[in-house]
């Protein structure tokens, strides 16, 4: 009876947390590969960026200001120079490239 | 790629005025993936007022690089050719007419580079990096070399530097050995520190050889912090100050150093504008035993950037 009581309970609650929340996104399983792909990419990426702006405000911006305007088609080329310039590993000046050009 | 930075100086030490029209172009060109051509040069006019007769021009032109870089690994690039000597920061950072806070170089920061670059090779690159510290490394052989252009004088050294992310504080050593004349050992040290939570960027460096010693250290506040950014009118201003000395113990007029123990305080105001130019200025007063001096300095500068020819984004 009392399993009763706790199980009713359990699943009241669950029904009322998911009226509250709306419509639920569709589970990452039910996702297609090339979806979940496309996801871990994207979050990827995101992070790549994140560790990207640290690198550029640790290694860059303290000699100088951040550029306003930086050409996409030149991007490559700042990061290569300033690889050389300020000692940077390969890994940081990816991540730097990233967050120049994402 | 083409960058640099145009520029126009103005200068008055001790009552005698300078203008300064300059042009600091840069050149990179990468070839494939590892190869990297890169040189810089700087074209001045030097522009004094004569009492009674008309300005006294004389052009100033100077290759401070010209190297080529190979990409070896992770960790190493290897350079050959003109390059900047690697010691101490100030050379190799703070150099380019728009990121110096200050027009003037510090009085002993000539002190080590050899005439701030060699002809040879260089080795440099990331020895670790990660959370809690990044090390540096650069080490070069410069040749003797007489050209008007390509002078190099022969000596060997390097730099080794450790940042700290987490408190923004950075120290390195720096060692240059001169082959010829007074064979003379240079060390030198650098401390930077930045704290992430207050736009406040220190700055020092102290260097010693047998001839003479001496420091700089400059402080700079970015008013960002009690407005409402930097790109606020008041938070692109920049109050800075440095001060330094040099200690002669040696009398050696080919160092460029002063010849007698010289001190010196700059305060300087800087303000950051829109679209990458700054407006540089300072007051500056000298004290040594040849004579005392006021030194006002401004500058007006502007960094460009842009491909040199026509081509698709990476």
């Amino acid at each position: 009876m009392m399993r009763r009581w706790i199980v009713g309970g359990l699943a009241m609650c669950w029904l009322a947390a998911a009226v509250a929340e709306g419509p639920q996104p569709p589970a990452e399983n039910s996702a297609t590969p090339a979806k979940q792909a496309a996801q871990q990419t994207k979050a990827a990426s995101t992070t790549m960026v994140t560790r990207g702006e640290l690198k550029f405000q640790q290694n860059c911006s303290r000699c100088h200001n951040a550029p306003e305007e930086l050409s996409p088609r030149i991007s490559g080329t700042v990061v290569m120079h300033m690889r050389v310039r300020a000692s940077l590993s390969e890994a940081d000046a990816k991540a730097i490239l990233q967050y120049l050009a994402p | 790629m083409v960058t640099g930075s145009i520029a126009f100086l103005h200068g008055t030490t001790r009552g005698q005025t300078s203008y300064l029209p300059a042009f600091m172009p840069l050149a990179v060109v990468p070839i494939k993936h590892r190869l990297l051509f890169e040189t810089r040069g700087v074209f001045v006019e030097i522009i004094t007022p004569r009492a009674g007769q008309s300005y006294k021009t004389q052009l100033g032109r100077n290759l401070n690089y010209l190297q080529l870089d190979y990409l070896a690994n992770p960790h190493m690039t290897i350079i050959a050719g003109k390059f900047l000597t690697p010691f101490g920061t100030y050379n190799e950072r703070l150099s380019p007419l728009w990121i110096g806070n200050f027009q003037d170089v510090p009085m002993i920061a000539g002190q080590g580079l050899n005439g701030s670059a060699g002809v040879g090779g260089e080795i440099k690159g990331s020895l670790f990096s990660n959370k809690t510290v990044a090390a540096d490394y650069a080490a070069f052989y410069g040749a003797n070399v007489h050209s008007t252009q390509f002078s190099s004088t022969h000596a060997s050294g390097g730099r080794i530097s450790f940042y700290f992310p987490a408190s923004g504080f950075e120290v390195g050593a720096s060692y240059d050995h001169m082959f010829r004349g007074t064979h003379q050992n240079i060390v030198g040290t650098h401390v930077w520190w930045e704290p992430h939570n207050v736009p406040l960027k220190y700055r020092s460096e102290y260097t010693h050889a047998t001839n003479a010693q001496g420091y700089w250290f400059e402080v700079g506040y970015r008013l960002a912090r009690s407005t409402a950014g930097e790109n606020t009118w008041l938070g692109r201003v920049q109050p800075l100050f440095r001060m330094q000395q040099t200690f002669r113990m040696h009398p050696d007029g080919t160092d460029g150093l002063p010849g007698v123990n010289t001190q010196r305080v700059d305060f300087g105001l800087d303000y950051n504008l829109p679209h990458d130019a700054r407006i540089i200025t300072s007051y500056s007063r000298q004290f040594a035993s040849t004579g005392n001096g006021n030194i006002w300095k401004t500058e007006l500068v502007y960094r460009f950037a842009f491909p040199a020819w026509p081509g698709r984004a990476k």
